[in-house]
């Protein structure tokens, strides 16, 4: 593994990106940040733009208003980048499966690297799933 | 030997021990808020993540201030550094040479406003405005507070050209240190109040104000040149302690037992600046224009009157 992608794995600095969710998975990912799980442990921080980000990660169903501006950002992240999609809806849609607003799931729009299942996930189900990125990219 | 000084001392070791104080500041503040905190490697690791990332140019920005303005302030960091360590260890100032840390320890905010305005966006350029108010507000305390250590030694040595040399102001304190003094006091909590604005710290981190105005001046920087940015904060992390230890500890001491009361010293700076960042909320530009317009200035001006009486 490179150096780069290990720095990478080491401090990956996360874009928190909410494609019109009900906001339980945005609360539940802001609860990592508390210090009973305190993933700053990890060199994992939230950062504001995303710019400075290595992580984009997604919640929400993607509705149309929002799948634009998912893409815009998609292109302005500086490469090397992974996406983790947080939730159901980002998954199967979850209950707006049938909405003629969600026509798509995360992965038709941007390439994903990891799932979250949940409804919402709980804060150790979003850290287990961040190990398993870690290892998939690492190829640990 | 110029060579050795700018790239071992200026450089190396102060980028070194910038890193150790960023550590020292995110590690304080993750035990303030019971948190565990990052490994003390992590500001290194961020670094070299950030150097194998992609440089990307927004559009409509001014290319070449772009690329430029994160290097401009890290060079003067590193001088103002240099003049430092070589007024501490090797005796090889020059006449003045306080005058020029004052000039070049500005660069860094000057190079942060380049690069917001550089930037084609208008959070970046509404943080450079608010640094820009930010440089005027807390210039005028902090060039008082620094002149009293000036006053204190040419009380003592009776010649200007000591008193505004580094070296003179080191050799002065060999008796006592200025921070022994009332003015001295004074001025001590003045300059952590400006080093707490010129670093962009919590309560007078108005410029980058994470939570409105994403980062401030940097929102656009990724990369390398990012990358540079965090390098130039977390070495001025350093520098400016470094500096009130020359202006009112006498220095970093490498004698005897001394070393552990520099070290002390040291860390305990970091910590104070950290605490207070940490048990304060972000005030609006004009409070904070106030604030150092109004009382830090009086306490200033009053500090150099006393100073001016021998206290």
């Amino acid at each position: 593994m490179s150096l780069k992608l290990k720095a990478l794995l080491k401090s990956p600095w996360v874009f928190h990106l909410s494609t019109g969710s009900c906001n339980n998975c945005d609360i539940e990912t802001l609860d990592c940040l508390t210090p009973r799980f305190d993933i700053e442990r990890f060199g994992m921080l939230l950062v504001g733009s995303i710019k400075h980000a290595d992580v984009l990660l997604v919640s929400g169903s993607c509705n149309r208003m929002s799948v634009e501006r998912l893409k815009i950002l998609w292109e302005q992240v500086p490469r090397p980048c992974l996406v983790i999609g947080i939730g159901t809806c980002t998954g199967s849609r979850g209950l707006f499966r049938d909405s003629y607003n969600c026509p798509v799931p995360l992965d038709a729009i941007i390439p994903v690297d990891v799932y979250i299942p949940g409804c919402p996930p709980k804060p150790e189900a979003i850290i287990a799933g961040v190990v398993k990125l870690i290892q998939k990219v690492g190829g640990a | 030997m110029t060579f050795i000084y700018l790239v071992i001392f200026g450089f190396l070791a102060t980028a070194v021990l910038g890193l150790v104080a960023s550590w020292i500041d995110r590690k304080v503040t993750a035990r303030v808020q019971y948190r565990v905190g990052p490994p003390f490697l992590q500001p290194l690791i961020d670094l070299v993540k950030l150097l194998g990332k992609e440089t990307l140019i927004p559009e409509g920005a001014s290319k070449t201030t772009f690329l430029l303005a994160p290097v401009i302030g890290i060079s003067g960091v590193i001088v103002v550094s240099t003049i430092f360590w070589v007024n501490q260890f090797f005796g090889a100032g020059f006449d003045g040479d306080w005058i020029v840390c004052i000039y070049l320890l500005t660069i860094p905010s000057l190079s942060l406003i380049l690069a917001g305005f550089a930037s084609a966006n208008p959070l970046a350029s509404l943080g450079a405005s608010r640094e820009m108010k930010l440089v005027l507000a807390y210039e005028l305390p902090f060039i008082l507070a620094v002149l009293v250590p000036v006053i204190q030694t040419h009380i003592q040595s009776d010649s200007w050209s000591a008193s505004i040399r580094l070296g003179g102001i080191l050799a002065a304190q060999q008796t006592g240190i200025f921070a022994g003094s009332i003015s001295g006091i004074l001025a001590l909590i003045v300059v952590i109040m400006c080093v707490q604005a010129k670093l962009a710290l919590v309560p007078f981190d108005i410029p980058e104000a994470e939570t409105e105005i994403v980062e401030g001046p940097i929102v656009e920087y990724s990369g390398p040149s990012l990358a540079i940015f965090k390098l130039m904060k977390n070495m001025l992390l350093f520098v400016l302690p470094f500096f009130m230890m020359i202006l009112f500890f006498g220095g970093i001491r490498l004698d005897g037992i001394n070393i552990l009361w520099s070290i002390l010293e040291y860390v305990g700076i970091v910590a104070i600046i950290c605490v207070i960042r940490n048990t304060n909320p972000r005030v609006r530009i004009d409070q904070a224009v106030r604030f150092f317009w109004g009382p830090m200035t009086v306490i200033a001006a009053l500090a150099v009157i006393l100073a001016m009486n021998g206290l």
